[in-house]
């Protein structure tokens, strides 16, 4: 059937426009949203766990369809714009929350380039500037939280928004650096390249680059919004922060961007330090029962990829459970005076070590 | 004081900002609203304003003859109803001059040091919650919920106890009450260390906590500040020592005390108190002796004699009064009521100053107020 699309449209339209948007259909629908939304629901499980309760159970069996229920309360809920939020920052700022943190997927390989030419890619497109694109991406959701908290036209808000932009000068910096070693290291700074290189060096980059993963990691929690670092929407402090004042599905896109991002954070570590796609020890010959030779390749690939994505969202929530929230300052503080320096004394034994080699 | 608003047009042109944190917030623990003037997030000032709970509980009194006012104390400090009612009743007590037999004046120690150790726990739940630590509150209303039905087998009631008389006990203990509870008291301390070993030594708790709300002693007595918010400033002042009622005398425990007078002194002596009130609790269930519960009352009380009387105990909040005026009719003349809480209130801005709103939020929980004693 494929070959009579590809007869009908030829080569340029099936390989330009149909295959990448199928593709992204695919990710979008099939990937990252029931992932999220049961996520979101993993989530309530696992606390529910840590904290000795049971968590959801009351909607289906196992609570299965309790997300699917609280979309529809969402979803059917009034949206209200307060009367002095200024509307169209209002509307603009939980798009621009979830949009980049969607884009960010176009890049990162779930699996590996089509093995024959003409053959099906395991992602949406290789850029050769992979990282940057995804630096780049990542800082726009921020002025979706500056803008959300200053539109709102609410003091509370205010204040989330403030945070937020102190957090992101905070956080994004050391990020960056922590990704320029890691870069060094691959040589390339296209996604499927990187992991290429960790395939070809036999070691995940985590053990080079652990003081760079640790950086990375920790930035990618405060730049998620994440507990411990949870301060632009502290709910004791400042009701809900930036998003106090959005209700119904404006509020759930806010809710969609953070979930979103705690994915995209935890699928960018995978693929710089822990080998993206390839199971552990690719060049183990012993291991090879690893790779479940009856399956198909790529399937595998994706499973592997799934599996170390999911270890991540598992510590994000497992740090929800265990840790109370940091103070304002103190977060700059850890930036900048610990992370800052850290990321630069690794970036230059990194080097030294590329120089020595 | 000059108003922060005046000359401004816009929020830029102002260097403070004024901020109602609460009556709905979800973190004044209850209906407590401050005024507060903020530069950036820097609390340059900070105003309470209560009544929001207002139920004219002291009014209440006067209408109602002695022995049917124990339940309005309940609704004071609603989370720990058996200190109120034992305020009270001591009060009324030394109005009457009745004599509580000892089995009494220990279950009375018993249900007391329970709901310090169930008082503390829901402080230390909302303290942490607010702080950003979200599992310690779980673990601590697991450990509640077992006194809580300890206190319904007991009265009938979890929370609105109503379970002290004038002159003792309205009930006695019921059949393996004392085997149950000590089975709790027993495992308790192991529980401690399960909620210390999640924030004791956590760097991030230490961070929010040490240093934050520091509390001058002299600060403290001057605002006539109890409980273990003196205690945690160092000053040895605990009822149960000082002037030993009930059982206190005859029962061993510490009195602990804080150095630094901040969040983490404070959150330290009230984890050291729940043990401590757990060796008091252990004690009397092995001293308890047998006897009668309630003292000779006429079957029809009169009024007491004109006079007054002031008994005052140790809350888990702090010290807590009752000073009771009788013109010789059957109810209280006035009944006024020193709560501890309110007291602790009045010190928040002193504590509050030069901090951050975040650390507003740690203070607020380490005062550990209850806005139903505050506004009464």
């Amino acid at each position: 059937m494929m070959e009579s699309v590809l007869e009908l449209l030829g080569p340029e339209l099936y390989y330009g426009a149909l295959t990448p948007a199928l593709k992204i259909a695919v990710l979008l629908f099939v990937g990252i949203l029931p992932v999220i939304t049961y996520l979101v629901l993993a989530e309530r499980k696992i606390l529910g766990y840590i904290q000795v309760r049971l968590g959801p159970n009351r909607v289906g069996p196992w609570g299965l369809l309790q997300p699917i229920a609280d979309v529809m309360k969402l979803l059917v809920k009034e949206d209200v714009i307060p009367n002095r939020a200024i509307r169209w920052a209002f509307i603009l700022a939980p798009c621009l929350v979830v949009g980049p943190a969607f884009v960010i997927f176009a890049v990162i390989p779930v699996g590996p380039p089509a093995a024959e030419p003409g053959g099906l890619d395991l992602f949406i497109t290789d850029v050769n500037v992979g990282l940057l694109f995804i630096v780049a991406m990542a800082t726009i959701a921020v002025y979706g939280l500056i803008i959300g908290g200053w539109s709102s036209n609410s003091k509370f808000s205010l204040l989330g928004g403030l945070r937020s932009a102190a957090q992101m000068i905070s956080y994004e910096v050391p990020q960056g650096f922590a990704l320029v070693a890691a870069l060094l290291l691959a040589g390339s700074m296209s996604m499927v390249g990187i992991v290429e290189a960790q395939k070809a060096a036999g070691v995940w980059f985590v053990f080079p680059q652990f003081l760079g993963f640790f950086i990375y990691f920790v930035a990618g929690v405060a730049e998620s919004n994440r507990n411990p670092f949870d301060l632009p929407e502290a709910e004791s402090e400042l009701v809900a922060g930036y998003h106090t004042e959005y209700s119904g599905m404006r509020f759930a896109l806010f809710f969609l961007g953070e979930y979103a991002n705690m994915i995209v954070i935890s699928a960018v570590a995978v693929t710089l330090y822990f080998g993206g796609w390839y199971r552990p020890f690719p060049n183990v010959e012993a291991l090879s029962f690893l790779d479940f030779p009856f399956l198909p390749a790529g399937l595998v690939a994706v499973f592997w990829f799934a599996v170390k994505v999911f270890a991540f969202l598992f510590v994000y929530i497992w740090f929800r459970g265990t840790f109370p929230r940091y103070r304002f300052d103190q977060l700059m503080d850890l930036g900048w005076k610990w992370m800052i320096p850290l990321a630069l004394l690794n970036i230059f034994l990194t080097a030294l070590f590329k120089l020595v080699l | 004081m000059t108003e922060p608003g005046s000359g401004a047009q816009t929020l830029f042109d102002l260097k403070e900002m004024e901020l109602n944190f609460g009556p709905q917030h979800p973190s004044t623990h209850g209906v407590l609203r401050l005024k507060l003037k903020v530069d950036g997030e820097r609390i340059v000032d900070c105003y309470p304003i209560i009544g929001y709970l207002h139920r004219g509980t002291e009014k209440l009194f006067e209408l109602h003859p002695y022995f049917q006012n124990v339940p309005h104390t309940d609704r004071m400090d609603y989370v720990a109803a058996a200190t109120n009612n034992l305020a009270y009743v001591a009060a009324v007590e030394r109005l009457f001059g009745l004599t509580v037999p000892p089995r009494a004046r220990y279950i009375r120690t018993l249900l007391c040091e329970l709901q310090r150790i169930s008082s503390h726990l829901l402080w230390l739940a909302t303290h942490a919650i607010d702080i950003g630590a979200m599992t310690p509150f779980f673990y601590t209303f697991r450990e509640r919920e077992i006194i809580l039905d300890l206190f319904e087998e007991y009265c009938g009631a979890r929370l609105t106890l109503n379970c002290m008389r004038p002159g003792g006990q309205p009930f006695d203990l019921t059949v393996g009450w004392e085997e149950r509870c000590r089975e709790f008291i027993d495992d308790f301390p192991s529980k401690i260390d399960e909620y210390e070993g999640l924030l004791t030594e956590n760097r991030i708790w230490k961070k929010r906590t040490v240093g934050v709300g520091v509390l001058d002693p002299d600060v403290a007595v001057d605002y006539g500040v109890t409980g273990p918010l003196l205690r945690g400033s160092g000053v040895n002042w605990d009822l149960r020592k000082a002037t030993p009622y009930e059982a206190y005398g005859e029962v061993e425990f510490d009195v602990p005390l804080g150095k630094n007078g901040d969040t983490y002194d404070r959150y330290i002596i009230r984890m050291e108190e729940m043990r401590q009130s757990s060796r008091i609790i252990t004690q009397c269930l092995d001293k308890l002796p047998e006897g009668k519960i309630m003292a000779h009352r006429p079957r029809v009380m009169k009024g007491p004699k004109v006079g007054e009387a002031y008994a005052a105990i140790e809350a888990p909040k702090g010290v807590l009064g009752f000073y009771i005026v009788s013109d010789g009719k059957p109810g209280p003349y006035r009944c006024r009521v020193r709560p501890p809480s309110f007291m602790n209130l009045q010190v928040l801005p002193e504590m509050t100053r030069n901090h951050l709103l975040s650390d507003l939020v740690a203070i607020i929980g380490t005062t550990d107020i209850v806005l139903g004693e505050i506004d009464r």
